[in-house]
C-alpha cells in the first residue's frame, strides 16, 4: 500500500470531522443564546404571584416602576386560557387524529386514504396564520365573538396533521405478526385495532400528542383571529380569552408592561421543553 | 382401506396465487384426519405457509392474492364462508411467539374472547386460562405470575402461551407455522411433547423445516415442491420408502 495515499485519506476523514463539529456548534449556539438570554432575563419574576395573579393593568404597573418596585401581578390570565384551549383541543384532536392516523395506516393503497395523507402534509405546512383567518370566518363570525372556543378550533387543525402522522407511523412500524394473530384469533379488524394494535403503540402515539402538544402552545398568531385576549382570569369558553403568547404579544405592545415579556416567555420556553424531554423519554423507553 | 369418519379438512385442487402469473400453490388435494398431526414438509419457498395460511383465511388480509379450489372443514367449503368463523374454529401459532406484549399472561391466554366480544364471567375466565395453561404445561411455571406481561416469559413459554391462547378458543384445527424454528432445543422438545398430548383435543397441521421433528410427531407427512404436492401419505412409509425421486432428493438432502 502506498503511504501517501493512506495519509491522504486519514486526512481527508479528519478534515470531515472536524468541518462536522464545527457546523453542529454553529446550530446549537442560536438555541443556548435564546436559552440563555430568556433565562437571564426572566428566572427573577418568576415567583408564586407571577402564576397566580392575572396581568395587571398599565396604571398599576406604572405606579409600581415609578416606585422603583417590580411590576405586580402575573399571567394566570394567560396560563388558565391556554390549558382551557389546549384541552379542548386535545380532547377533540386526538380522537380524530388517532382514528384518521388507524386508517391510513390501514389502507396504503385506498385511493381515499392516499387523498386524506397528502391533504395532511399540506395541512401541515399551511401557515398559521391562514388557519386564524379561516377560523375566524367559520367560528368567530357565526358566533359573533371572539372564544376560547374558536381558539380551540384554531388549534385543532394545527394539531391534527401532527397526531395522524405520528399515529400512522407507529402503526406501521408494529410487526404485522401481532395484526395477524389478534386476526388468526378471529377478531375483527376493528377489536384487533382496539385491543392489540392501539396499546401496542401506545408509547408512539402518546410521544406524538406530547409533541403536537408542544407545536401549538407557542401559536400567537391563530388565537388573534379567534381568541383575542382578556385582562382578567376567566373560565368561560364562549368569551375571548387570555393565552400565554398572546400575552406575550401585548406586553411587548404596552411600554409598561414590557418587563413582564421575559418571565413569561421563559414559562413557555420551560413548558415546552419539560413537554418535549418527556416525549423523547418516552419514546426511547417505548423503544426498549 | 378407506377410513370410516370423513376427514376433518380437505384441500380439492386448491390454488394461491401471489401474482396473476404465478401461482405459489398448485392444485393441492389432500384429505386430513380428524385427531392427527400431519407434517407439510419442503425447502424454501416451495408453498407451504402459503398452503397453511390458506386454511384460516389470511390470505382474505392481502388484496393482491387469490385462492382458488376449495378448502373444506367439515365438508364445507372455508373460501365462501366468513373469515372470522373459519379462524375461531381454525387456531394458528407463527413462527415467531408473538403475544399480545399490551397483555398480561392471563389476558393473552383470554385474548380470542375479548378479540371475538365474548363476555365470559369471572370462574369461567380463571377455568379457561387454567385449563389452557396446563394443556401446555405451563400452568406449574407461570400461575403465580399470571398478571405479569407476556413478553415477560422466554422464547418457548411464549410459544406455549400463544398455543394456550389459540387453544382457549376450542379450535377445531389448529395450524401451526414452523413453530419452534426461533426456539432452542430443549423448548422445541417441550413443545413437541406438547403437540403428542394435543392431538387427542385437535387435529394440527404444522409447516416444518426440521425433517426430524417430522418423523417425531406425524402419523402423515406432505411433501411439497415448487407449489405442487409432490406426495402425501403416513411419515414413516415416506421416510423408509419415497415414492417420488424429488421426495427421496430432499430426505436424502440432495435437494433443499
Amino acid at each position: 500500500m502506498d503511504k501517501r495515499k493512506i495519509r491522504n485519506r486519514l486526512a481527508k476523514d479528519n478534515a470531515l470531522l472536524w468541518a462536522v463539529c464545527i457546523l453542529a456548534t454553529l446550530t446549537a449556539v442560536p438555541l443556548f443564546a435564546i436559552l440563555g438570554e430568556v433565562f437571564l432575563r426572566g428566572y427573577d419574576q418568576l415567583s408564586w404571584t407571577f402564576f397566580t395573579e392575572p396581568t395587571p393593568t398599565a396604571y398599576k404597573a406604572m405606579v409600581a416602576i415609578e416606585a422603583g418596585n417590580s411590576i405586580p401581578g402575573g399571567i394566570a390570565n394567560g396560563i388558565i386560557g391556554t390549558m382551557i384551549m389546549l384541552g379542548m383541543a386535545v380532547v377533540v384532536a386526538v380522537p380524530i387524529g388517532i382514528l384518521c392516523g388507524a386508517f391510513l395506516a390501514e389502507n396504503p393503497k385506498n385511493r381515499f386514504a392516499q387523498m386524506v395523507s397528502y391533504l395532511t402534509d399540506l395541512l401541515q405546512g399551511t401557515p398559521s396564520v391562514i388557519i386564524g383567518i379561516v377560523v375566524y370566518i367559520w367560528v368567530v363570525v357565526p358566533m359573533k365573538g371572539y372564544s376560547a372556543i374558536a381558539g380551540s378550533v384554531a388549534l385543532v387543525i394545527m394539531m391534527l396533521p401532527l397526531i395522524i402522522r405520528s399515529t400512522e407511523e407507529t402503526l406501521k412500524i408494529l410487526p404485522a405478526s401481532l395484526k395477524e394473530a389478534g386476526l388468526a384469533l378471529g377478531g375483527n379488524r376493528a377489536r384487533v385495532m382496539l385491543k392489540v394494535q392501539l396499546p401496542a403503540a401506545f408509547g408512539g402515539i402518546f410521544t406524538g400528542v406530547l409533541l403536537a402538544i408542544s407545536r401549538v402552545i407557542g401559536e400567537t398568531a391563530p388565537l388573534m383571529f379567534t381568541a383575542l385576549g382578556c385582562s382578567f382570569i376567566r373560565f368561560t369558553i364562549d368569551k375571548p380569552i387570555s393565552a400565554v403568547p398572546l400575552l406575550i404579544w401585548e406586553f411587548f405592545n404596552d411600554p409598561n408592561l414590557q418587563e413582564l415579556i421575559w418571565g413569561a416567555s421563559l414559562f413557555l420556553l420551560l413548558f415546552v421543553l419539560t413537554l418535549n424531554l418527556t416525549a423523547k423519554y418516552l419514546a426511547k423507553k417505548w423503544n426498549q | 382401506m378407506e377410513s370410516v369418519t370423513p376427514p376433518i379438512l380437505e384441500f380439492n385442487k386448491t390454488c394461491v396465487s401471489y401474482t396473476k402469473q404465478t401461482m405459489a400453490v398448485k392444485y393441492v388435494s389432500a384429505a386430513i384426519d380428524k385427531n392427527t398431526i400431519t407434517a407439510i414438509m419442503g425447502p424454501s419457498g416451495c408453498g407451504k405457509s402459503t398452503l397453511l395460511r390458506a386454511v384460516n383465511l389470511m390470505h382474505n388480509l392481502y388484496p393482491n392474492i387469490r385462492v382458488d379450489g376449495e378448502i373444506l372443514l367439515n365438508g364445507e367449503n372455508i373460501l365462501s364462508m366468513e373469515p372470522i368463523d373459519v379462524r375461531r374454529r381454525v387456531g394458528m401459532v407463527f413462527q415467531r411467539p408473538a403475544p399480545f406484549p399490551t397483555m398480561s399472561i392471563y389476558d393473552n391466554v383470554l385474548s380470542g374472547y375479548v378479540l371475538n366480544g365474548i363476555r365470559l364471567s369471572k370462574t369461567e375466565k380463571d377455568e379457561t386460562v387454567e385449563r389452557c395453561l396446563k394443556s401446555v404445561a405451563l400452568w406449574d411455571e407461570v400461575n403465580d405470575v399470571l398478571n405479569k406481561k407476556g413478553t415477560f416469559l422466554s422464547g418457548g413459554q411464549q410459544q406455549r402461551l400463544c398455543i394456550a391462547r389459540a387453544l382457549a378458543m376450542k379450535p377445531d384445527v389448529l395450524l401451526m407455522d414452523e413453530p419452534t424454528s426461533a426456539l432452542d432445543p430443549i423448548a422445541t422438545a417441550h413443545i413437541e411433547e406438547l403437540m403428542q398430548e394435543l392431538q387427542n383435543e385437535v387435529t394440527i397441521l404444522i409447516v416444518t423445516h426440521n425433517m426430524g421433528q417430522a418423523m417425531r410427531i406425524s402419523s402423515k407427512s406432505m411433501f411439497m415442491y415448487l407449489g405442487e404436492l409432490v406426495e402425501y401419505g403416513d411419515t414413516a412409509t415416506m421416510f423408509s420408502n419415497p415414492s417420488d425421486e424429488r421426495t427421496k432428493a430432499y430426505l436424502t438432502g440432495k435437494m433443499g
